[in-house]
């Protein structure tokens, strides 16, 4: 540890700041808490507000997972994990079911989380009611009455336009029947994870200066209308070229030499985890109960063996 | 002569009023005993003393169902501020709104909560500004702008919206080839157009046009002219029309009130305020007529 730093970098009164905003979030469903946010040696809209909340709430037991578009090693995670151990020393995993604090970026991990953890998710756009109304003092006083005409109204936009909503991530949720809430940019394909879940997961916005949380077992429904009800991102018939995991969210590859197009899990730890255990059964053959297994064609494709680095399939992340 | 004609046709007419507004104002300041009193001492509707604006000054009326009533006056005489209380646009300063279809005229509607408020705006009043960029969103596709009402209003069937709004866009002769542009795109006779699509979309009891022709061209006036009338004849609203166009006036409304500097200086019939008009403002307004 650098011992320049207090632990977990801040000093304690601004972690007791964080950590009181964190607990009117929990107490409001869905509220957007206010609070100082805090000036950070990574930049703005790079993943201060999640970090914010993570360094708050740190303690020397915890471990920690960082994922960056289902990633536990893109740089930007790398360097959030880095900035933490450097100031706390805890111990940093890519499993998610060891970990006590998992700060993400785009993803809830496809392992169901536990009431022992906590999910904090970096959030760019706290505001659902933004592109509608951009005034901070206007769409206060919308929430304050429960008024999501505007909230709707984008989503019937998008159906006008294209029969269909677009909401590609970030679609908006209703919380504990309350508050409309921005659930950071996840896909809508995990929206439904935050419904009822065991455990507790944290929203930052660090640019946006607002904190506001989901605590387990709330419902969130995603808003949709009666005749075009909300439907995740399909992946029917589609498998891990890697590990033969069906029913999670994938990432799409594209071979710009053959023009062949592969799908391999978005969650590399999940994906990881699975190639590992699959290598153990191979190794005694009582270990089939794994789900389906990868294709021998895949098998054979050295460039695809486990343990190496994920495709850089989204040259176009977006860092938040 | 104005109460003896609202006695006669709340006496002969079937109907209580669907809007009544009593005694309501609007000041920017805080007033002083010199310009508060019943009838102050100085001309305008600034006061010499303190420097209030008295914007609307304790003015009523009401209208009855199935009737346009008019309000004229020049620039800055107030009309479109007292619209603006009415649709809870501008927070009146005092007076008394009542509006049947939403309560049977039992509350103040400038008492309600934010809430209730928001309510009448979607639910009871339908609002045309003169200019459209305050009444539609521009960057939303005309269907969207006009559902926006029905949405808050609970409607969640896309289907049902869908249907309505091309049904009111029909109506108002906008092409549904044109349904998903923005009005942004549109030439501003059919933004207005559009907001008059918008302002039908909840089935309002109450219209209220504040100067729905100004500044659009002759021919495109007269049709919008024509749909309100047609809207009138069918649906048999109530409206609330603010002109300084005395042609526009004569053609749309049966009662005509007159404001000047905040105050409603006379009201009849229109074809009365036209034909013999009593207050020397309104004489110098009709005879200024071309």
């Amino acid at each position: 540890m650098q011992q320049r730093y207090n632990f977990a970098f801040f000093d304690e009164a601004s972690k007791r700041e964080i950590r009181r905003a964190v607990l009117k979030g929990v107490c409001i469903p869905g509220y957007q808490v206010p609070f100082a946010s805090r000036e950070m040696p990574i930049g703005r809209g790079w993943g201060t507000g999640g970090l914010q909340i993570t360094l708050s709430l740190i303690g020397r037991d915890d471990v920690l997972k960082v994922i960056d578009q289902g990633a536990d090693d893109s740089v930007n995670a790398v360097n959030i994990k880095k900035l933490v151990c450097d100031t706390t020393d805890v111990d940093v995993t890519d499993d998610t079911a060891r970990a006590t604090l998992i700060q993400s970026r785009h993803r809830i991990p496809e392992q169901p989380l536990t009431s022992k953890q906590i999910l904090v998710l970096q959030v760019p756009t706290p505001e659902p009611l933004r592109s509608f109304e951009p005034s901070e003092a206007a769409t206060r006083v919308l929430h304050a009455e429960a008024d999501y005409t505007g909230a709707w109204l984008e989503l019937f936009d998008q159906i006008v336009a294209y029969d269909t909503t677009v909401t590609g991530a970030d679609h908006p949720v209703m919380v504990n029947g309350r508050y409309v809430m921005a659930p950071s940019p996840i896909p809508r394909f995990d929206n439904l994870k935050l419904d009822q879940a065991e455990n507790l997961t944290l929203f930052g916005a660090g640019r946006e200066k607002k904190i506001y949380a989901v605590p387990p077992h709330t419902s969130v429904r995603p808003l949709d209308f009666e005749d075009y009800p909300f439907v995740r991102e399909r992946f029917e018939g589609v498998r891990c070229a890697l590990c033969g995991a069906e029913g999670v969210f994938f990432d799409e590859l594209e071979d710009e030499a053959t023009g062949e197009v592969r799908y391999q899990c978005n969650d590399t730890a999940f994906c990881a985890a699975r190639r590992a255990q699959q290598r153990e059964g191979d190794a005694a053959p009582d270990g089939a109960a794994l789900g389906p297994a990868p294709d021998a064609a895949l098998d054979s494709a050295p460039e695809d063996a486990p343990g190496e680095e994920p495709g850089e399939e989204a040259g176009a992340r977006e860092v938040v | 002569m104005a109460e003896a004609l609202t006695a006669c046709v709340a006496a002969g007419g079937e109907d209580a009023p669907q809007l009544e507004v009593r005694d309501l104002s609007l000041r920017f300041g805080r007033g002083c005993p010199a310009c508060l009193r019943e009838a102050p001492a100085f001309e305008g509707n600034v006061c010499p003393a303190c420097g209030t604006v008295h914007a609307v000054r304790a003015a009523s009326l009401e209208v009855y169902p199935g009737e346009i009533v008019g309000i004229v006056g020049e620039s800055g005489s107030g009309k479109s501020s007292l619209m603006r209380c009415v649709y809870f646009d501008e927070q009146a300063t005092g007076g008394d709104v009542r509006a049947r279809p939403f309560d049977g005229g039992e509350r103040n509607l400038l008492d309600l909560s934010p809430q209730r408020k928001r309510a009448v705006r979607n639910q009871v009043f339908g609002m045309v500004y003169q200019n459209p960029h305050l009444g539609l969103r521009m960057g939303f596709s005309s269907l969207s702008n006009i559902a926006e009402a029905m949405i808050a209003s609970g409607e969640r069937n896309v289907g049902v919206m869908r249907a309505r709004g091309e049904g009111l866009l029909e109506r108002v002769s906008i092409p549904l080839a044109r349904a998903t542009c923005p009005p942004r795109v549109f030439s501003g006779g059919m933004q207005q157009r559009v907001q008059i699509a918008k302002a039908l979309s909840a089935n309002p009891p109450i219209l209220l046009l504040d100067e729905v022709t100004t500044g659009l061209d002759l021919s495109v006036q007269a049709a919008v002219l024509d749909l309100i009338l047609d809207i009138r004849r069918s649906s048999n609203v109530s409206m609330l029309v603010v002109s300084h166009d005395l042609g526009v006036i004569r053609m749309l409304a049966d009662r005509t009130l007159v404001m000047l500097s905040g105050r409603v200086v006379e009201q009849g019939l229109t074809d009365q305020i036209l034909e013999d008009p009593q207050h020397p403002y309104t004489q110098k307004l009709v005879s200024s007529l071309l």
